[in-house]
């Protein structure tokens, strides 16, 4: 055999090479050129020289201090995403509690995992205007449904109300989402180590037990993950919210992303503006990220790495392998 | 297993029954929305409005005939749809797998910096950036055109960890080594050796790469503004305009042609769906 003189190492950046360039070119410099537009005064359908404005921070003030119905969309934001996460969090870790159960056994698993999951799978536009349309007014399936069961006498204006509205947008987001959080979830259960669960049940731990102490505890990285993907997600909604009520009513649906694209595209072109709130919601999303990765450290695993440090060195090696 | 008390055996019938209910519950959840959206495609306008029913009508056709009159034109929306789902799908498997591929097989000074990097570049959200694209895409001419929408897939940062993961797991270097040792050049061990050991990873991510792009509504929306360049979800939200107003029964439709496919394709690959997002979830 030959020994190795070459070196490979220069393959390592030309196989990486793709990647780095369609990154630069496609995020990188639209978030930088976002950003500058940002701190301008560009807005209208023809294109203009750059021009800085006097005032940098202009735009961004104006939003946060002048623009009610950006306030707005934030808090929309927020308020939807909180919504749908925290019942769409506990479903899951009911159905994968359930599903994981090797006790209870349940049958058709794989069914019910298929159908739980299928809502993920269809365009979320579909999804939004088939809502819209079940839940019509005076007469949609949503009010037959409540008159069949003697629900309510009078057809409901669903769309009309705030918190009706509200609500259903984030049923929609819940219901879409759900299944993808449980098979996620699920996969992450089965990948802790039996013999724990084992010990667990000599130790004549019961269900509820080894759930809170063995099972979440070792679902953090999974949850951690869950958690970002959902908030990205989240801070970034737009195809349901938009198709469904278009924001109304009385704004009480605008999402960030539906102000953006309002703001640029929807027949005002201010661009300015736009920029500046996507730059917020940029900024809002990075601190959010990094809170949730401080927040989920392993408390644990740090203390433990600081015990054995001061231990043999082999023992470090091997906690750092960890 | 060891015997148990009857009561205890009571209490655990009563658990089942009760779980049983609640996932056959939400499996009806899961359902029902769409079998009425199937079932009020058969259906004419008056019979939607005079209330809900769970039995197809005799209305298919007219419905169709309405839909197709209004200057819907689902061939043209499915084709540019799986154009851009298909492109986009290929640029991303084929650069992230490579790129995956010099991340775990090659010791170059940047590659623990450039992982990092790639775990921060996840955390953006496109539409952080859209203003910005959207003006450098319109300086370029490069509106109206799928480039945009195709291109960009070439860096998939979560597609890079995805392959990543799965080569560390999968990849022996003394396949490589031997390749080279053979005087097979780097980039023909990788189309011809690794490249195919890695088809399982590979076509889960297909799947999520070409559902994510099919069902992408934002950046399309921004871009395309000629009529026959419109993609399958620009489609649909045009159902919910002016002139489909009071023809519920072409509405559900419309939204019916275009679910149908999704459909197919998922209940064809439900269960290599699953194991992916299973897969894709477990990220450690």
């Amino acid at each position: 055999m030959r020994r190795k003189h070459v070196s490979y190492s220069r393959f390592g950046y030309i196989f990486t090479f793709p990647f780095v360039i369609a990154f630069l070119i496609f995020s990188l410099y639209p978030i930088l050129y976002t950003a500058v537009i940002g701190f301008t005064d560009m807005k209208g359908l023809i294109p203009k020289p750059i021009h800085i404005l006097d005032n940098p921070f202009q735009n961004f003030k104006d939003l946060l201090f002048d623009n009610p119905s950006f306030r707005k969309s934030l808090i929309n934001t927020g308020l939807l995403w909180i919504t749908n996460f925290v019942p769409q969090m506990l479903l899951a870790l009911l159905l994968t509690a359930w599903f994981t159960n090797k006790r209870l056994n349940i049958k058709g698993q794989g069914l019910f995992k298929i159908l739980l999951y299928m809502p993920n799978i269809i365009t979320a536009s579909t999804i939004a205007v088939l809502f819209g349309s079940l839940f019509a007014y005076p007469m949609g399936p949503i009010n037959s449904l409540f008159q069949m069961l003697g629900w309510t006498d009078a057809p409901i204006f669903f769309l009309q109300d705030k918190t009706t509205a509200r609500g259903i947008v984030s049923f929609i987001q819940f219901w879409m989402w759900y299944g993808n959080t449980m098979i996620v979830l699920i996969a992450g259960v089965m990948g802790i180590n039996p013999a724990l669960f084992e010990s667990a049940s000599i130790d004549g731990a019961n269900g509820f037990q080894t759930f809170f102490r063995i099972t979440l505890p070792s679902l953090r990285t999974i949850m951690l993950f869950t958690l970002i993907t959902s908030m990205v997600g989240g801070l970034t909604m737009f195809d349901i919210p938009q198709l469904f009520l278009a924001g109304g009513p009385d704004d009480s649906t605008l999402t960030t992303s539906m102000f953006i694209y309002g703001q640029a595209f929807k027949g005002s072109y201010m661009y300015n503006r736009a920029a500046a709130a996507s730059m917020i919601m940029f900024l809002i999303s990075a601190v959010l990220a990094g809170l949730m990765f401080y927040l989920m450290r392993d408390r644990d695993a740090l203390k433990l790495k600081k015990i054995q440090k001061q231990k043999h060195k082999a023992a470090k090696a091997a906690a750092r392998e960890v | 297993m060891e015997k148990m008390p009857k009561s205890e055996s009571v209490n655990r019938k009563i658990n089942k029954t009760i779980i049983y209910v609640v996932c056959i519950s939400l499996a009806v959840l899961s359902i029902l929305p769409f079998w009425i959206m199937f079932v009020n495609a058969t259906r004419s306008t008056p019979e939607i409005q005079s209330g809900l029913s769970l039995l197809p009508s005799s209305h298919m056709m007219s419905n169709l005939r309405v839909l197709l009159d209004k200057s819907f034109d689902p061939l043209q929306g499915f084709m540019n749809s799986f154009i851009i789902a298909s492109s986009a799908t290929l640029c991303t498997v084929y650069f992230s797998s490579l790129a995956a591929y010099g991340l775990v097989a090659y010791d170059w000074k940047l590659r623990g910096p450039f992982f990092t990097f790639i775990m921060c570049v996840m955390l953006i959200p496109a539409q952080a950036s859209a203003i910005g694209f959207y003006q450098f895409m319109y300086k370029l001419g490069w509106t109206n055109n799928f480039l945009p929408l195709i291109l960009p897939a070439i860096a998939a940062p979560a597609v890079v960890f995805f392959m990543r993961q799965y080569l560390l797991a999968t990849l022996s270097i003394e396949i490589v080594e031997a390749s080279r040792v053979d005087g097979s050049s780097e980039f023909f061990t990788f189309n011809r050796i690794v490249f195919p050991l890695m088809i399982p990873a590979v076509a889960t991510q297909a799947i999520f790469a070409f559902v994510g792009n099919w069902n992408n509504l934002f950046m399309p929306l921004i871009l395309l503004t000629q009529k026959e360049k419109y993609t399958m979800p620009i489609m649909v939200s045009l159902l919910r305009g002016d002139i489909y107003k009071t023809e519920f029964g072409s509405i559900y439709m419309g939204l019916a042609l275009t679910a149908l496919p999704l459909f197919v394709v998922y209940f064809l690959l439900s269960k290599y769906i699953i194991a992916g997002v299973a897969l894709g979830g477990v990220k450690e």
